[in-house]
């Protein structure tokens, strides 16, 4: 996009925080999300899973289920379509689909999908899974990630690797990444100090509140409506359309309101059983997750296992800089190494620098994005050594970052040169925050991270019509996970120049726009904005043609403000502006119906930084550790509604509390999961946390109209190194392993004696 | 297995249903009330996504079972907003984005009432201890607990 298209400044309604179009539904119950939908005749589903880690399935017998009058349908994998073939490695993403949504030939890993059932009512669903008799050959399983590369670790799938693994590794490892540039063997020669260091991160889960839910119809027609909590519905038709057999257009998505995602619902699990159900039933099927079935069987993020090594000369320079990583991402390709890899090292200037990533596979639900999914584990091991060598060179850690720190011009650490970034302007404002001066007591410690992430555009439809009193309508095909339709009724009120209020914002449906990438890649804001924002300019121009022809003067002498079509200067003519709301009136007799669209894949979404600071105490009889203090500074390029901005760097911070300090999957000997209830995986509640503090920082991103910069995945990365690096500074020992629960604490305060 | 018929009340109105014996009040007033505003957010009473009052206690309508429902009152999301003026909470909320999904909004807003009936001036640490068996995933509850704070002192002064 040209330069000359970007507004920064002057916005009578970017940057005001109006109340959310959507909130009264919110307040008061009226909402209707996942499993709030339910239609006449429906019956209810429910899904048998694998109690084991890993097993050939020898027979499934349905009969008896079947035999019950309540039953109207069981399906196993047979009721799939048998088209979806397996191809190797990452081309068979909808095999590896139907092969996660229902178990194939053996299930591979604890809560795998094995058959479900269609009942009159939940209770006769769950009673008949219990009929259904499986026959399991238990294989021997692996859930750790170091373990599943070692020679004798078992095969998950044979012939899953890709090209780029090369020969030699076991068949776990299915992808590997390797970037960087310069020599780093001369990088470190240079340094005057070499830290090398091993660092672990769990796999952790979404946890948004929200279940899974759907209701689902396909008929014998071939035609299905199916409504679903999902961060992206044509994702859903397209997936759910191959995994059935039917033809994508045939399949109408509505996405509901949704209860959280943070990336765990860009995908399927359950949708495409539920129609398979519908259809053999003949009737609407409602499918709802229950809480355990989320944790055993929907996507937790990737473990991790690290390898850094940084260089640094006595006054903070950065000599080189390498990093090995290792993502578990369950019994499928598709772990973040590349991300991961490509994260680890961009917030620096690097002239050596060389990362290595490894997607590797266990006995474990299949990986599903996680916020900024790899940024934040990365983050957590190289801001930990760079802090340990700040330590132990005695150097001051913002100068140190705000020395190596990537600017306009610097060449990435992945390849491309950085245009205009706004890390520098956050290690500023970190500076310059009291946060950073206030004393600390005994026991307490302050660390600091930056964190880094890409952020996405995507495919992207948006449609804009007006109506007759002057009011618009827009239609977007992004769910609304965090208010995002304010924020699109604020850009689409700044270009119309009509306020805030005259403008409905709708989640379209799949049969009622084109094509729209999932609500994920922080790219609502960024994407379906700009779409929003040029879907307004042409309904503009058309306005100013109307102008034109009332005038009878050239449409370019024609423009547009404050909501009016005016003379573009003294030579086009004397008239009084025209309102909005005037051309409209009468549209009908002038030429037509006045809308606008914007359809394309925007490229722009352009890079995001921050800078959290944090202050934790840790009490030394217990291990427990309470996070008093916390301060996030991240640049939004423009913050469209900086209360929802605020929002999400609160929410990331939070998310990235319970990664570093609670939350983890445990697996026993026999590959259970050990803890899928919120009792035992414990995401922070109101008490656990401080106020969280908020910085927004502003760098104009010129890959969108007004500057914005996707904000809601950012958020997340810094928050473990900084919090491990406060932890690490109040224990008085360096800490490796998340989560830095009181056990591990304890046990690093025992060893350091 | 026969289904036992309860009558009770619920945001003030007689009501009346059949239900299993196994089913929650939560699926009652879901399923059968179409009072879908209670939310299941995990079925063991861990994240108070359901909250309702029973008899004007704050309880987990997902703990309660249907029956035992029989000749109690019951008060819901949907019964705070007096006709079609919002309760203070209901309005800060929207005025602060103390939401940003809102599927755990109904729950902590039932919580938050029920706290400020009984104590109309709680601190910061009171209202987190409070709605610390409410789970919210999306805000880190920031703005939630301003959000309280702020409409306890409107109400206090409004008195
Ligand atoms: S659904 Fe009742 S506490 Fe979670
Ligand atoms: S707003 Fe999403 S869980 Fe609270």
């Amino acid at each position: 996009m040209a330069l000359d298209d970007l507004k920064t400044k002057d916005f009578a309604f970017v940057g005001t925080r109006p109340n959310r179009p959507d909130g009264l539904d919110k307040v008061t119950g009226r909402a209707k999300f996942g499993a709030d939908a339910y239609a006449p005749g429906m019956l209810h589903g429910a899904i048998l899973r694998s109690p084991h880690a890993h097993a050939r399935i020898l027979r499934i017998d349905t009969s008896k289920a079947e035999a019950l009058k309540d039953v109207k349908a069981v399906v196993t994998r047979a009721d799939f379509s048998d088209k979806v073939e397996f191809a190797p490695g990452l081309e068979g993403e909808f095999w590896n689909v139907l092969e996660n949504v229902m178990a194939g030939d053996k299930a591979l890993y604890d809560g795998h999908a094995v058959a479900a059932v269609a009942a009159t009512s939940a209770l006769a669903a769950r009673d008949a899974l219990k009929l259904i008799e499986v026959e399991y050959e238990i294989l021997p399983h692996v859930t750790d990630v170091d373990k599943a590369m070692l020679a004798d670790a078992p095969v998950i799938r044979e012939g899953a690797a890709d090209y780029s693994v090369p020969a030699g590794m076991h068949p776990n490892v299915v992808r590997m990444h390797e970037s960087g540039h310069g020599d780093v063997a001369a990088g470190f020669a240079e340094a005057d100090l070499v830290i090398e260091d091993h660092f672990t991160t769990e796999a952790t889960h979404q946890g948004y509140i929200e279940p899974h839910a759907c209701l689902a119809t396909l008929g014998m027609d071939g035609k299905g409506e199916l409504w679903c909590c999902t961060q992206g519905h044509w994702i859903v038709q397209k997936t759910c359309a191959a995994l059935l057999g039917i033809e994508t257009a045939n399949l109408r998505v509505t996405a509901s309101e949704i209860g959280g995602g943070f990336g765990g619902k860009t995908t399927v699990f359950i949708e495409p059983v539920a129609l398979a159900l519908s259809r053999k039933a003949n009737k609407p099927v409602k499918l709802v997750m229950s809480r355990s079935e989320v944790f055993r069987a929907t996507g937790p993020t990737a473990s991790a296992s690290m390898d850094i090594k940084i260089g640094m000369k006595k006054d903070g320079t950065l000599t080189a800089a390498e990093g090995i990583f290792r993502l578990q991402g369950g019994a499928f390709p598709g772990g973040p190494a590349e991300f991961t890899a490509m994260c680890a090292f961009a917030p620096y200037s690097l002239s050596n620098v060389r990362q290595v990533g490894y997607d590797v596979m266990t006995n474990r639900p299949k990986q599903a994005a996680y916020r900024a999914p790899g940024s934040p584990m990365a983050a957590f091991a190289v801001e930990s050594v760079i802090d340990e060598l700040c330590n132990q060179l005695g150097l001051d850690p913002i100068e140190v970052r705000l020395k190596n720190a990537s600017r306009e011009g610097t060449k990435a650490s992945y390849g491309p040169r950085f245009q205009q970034i706004g890390l520098v302007q956050t290690l500023e404002a970190a500076k310059a925050h009291p946060h950073l001066s206030a004393p600390l007591k005994p026991g307490q410690g302050r660390g600091i991270s930056c964190g880094f992430w890409f952020n996405h555009g995507g495919e992207t439809s948006v449609s804009l019509a007006l109506s007759e009193d002057g009011s618009a309508q827009v239609m977007v095909g992004t769910p609304d996970i965090g208010g995002s339709r304010a924020s699109m009724a604020l850009m689409a009120a700044e270009v119309l120049g009509i306020p805030y209020e005259n403008i409905r914002v709708t989640i379209a449906d799949t049969a009622t726009l084109g094509y729209n990438d999932v609500s994920h890649g922080s790219r609502v804001t960024y994407a379906s904005g700009l779409a929003t924002i040029k879907a307004a300019r042409h309904a503009v121009e058309k306005l100013c043609e109307r102008a034109a022809k009332k005038w009878g003067i050239p449409v370019d002498a024609v423009k547009w403000e404050n909501g009016c079509a005016v003379p573009s200067g003294p030579n086009a003519g004397d008239f009084d502006p025209l309102p909005l709301a005037d051309i409209t009136a009468n549209m009908g007799q002038t030429g037509g119906p006045i809308s606008g669209h914007f359809e394309a894949t925007p490229e722009g979404a352009g890079v995001s930084f921050a800078t959290h600071i944090v202050d934790a105490e840790v009490d030394p009889e217990t291990g427990k550790t309470r996070v008093v203090r916390y301060t996030v500074i991240q640049d939004a390029g423009k913050a469209i509604h900086p209360t929802y901005v605020e929002g999400q760097y609160q929410g990331g911070a939070a998310q990235g509390i319970g990664w570093a300090l609670n939350e983890e999957y445990i697996y026993g000997e026999d590959g259970r999961l050990q803890n899928s209830v919120f009792l035992d995986y414990r995401i922070p509640v109101a008490s656990d946390l401080p106020m969280i503090d908020t910085v927004i920082v502003e760098v104009p991103n010129p890959g969108h109209p007004f500057g914005v910069r996707g904000v809601g995945e950012t958020s997340i990365c810094p928050p473990l190194a900084a919090i491990a690096n406060a932890v690490s500074a109040a224990a008085g020992v360096r800490m490796r392993n998340l989560p830095m629960s009181p056990p591990r604490i304890l046990s690093a305060l025992k060893a350091d004696g | 297995m026969s289904k036992i018929h309860v009558s009770t009340t619920v945001n003030g109105d007689a009501v009346e249903y059949l239900c299993d014996p196994r089913e929650t009040l939560l699926d009652c007033l879901r399923d059968k009330l179409s009072l879908t505003g209670a939310k299941e957010g995990c079925g063991t009473g861990d994240c108070g996504a359901c909250s309702v009052t029973l008899d004007g206690r704050l309880v987990c309508s997902c703990l309660v079972l249907g029956v035992e429902a029989e000749g109690k009152e019951i008060g819901t999301v949907e019964g705070i907003a007096e006709g079609d003026v919002l309760h203070p909470l209901q309005q800060k909320f929207i005025d602060y984005a103390a939401l940003q999904c809102g599927i755990c909004t109904p729950g902590i807003l039932v919580a938050a009432k029920a706290l400020l009936e009984q104590n109309p001036d709680p601190t910061e640490e009171e209202v987190r201890f409070w709605l610390a068996g409410n789970l919210c995933r999306c805000t880190g509850y920031d703005k939630i607990i301003r959000a309280v704070m702020d409409t306890a002192k409107d109400m206090r002064e409004a008195v």
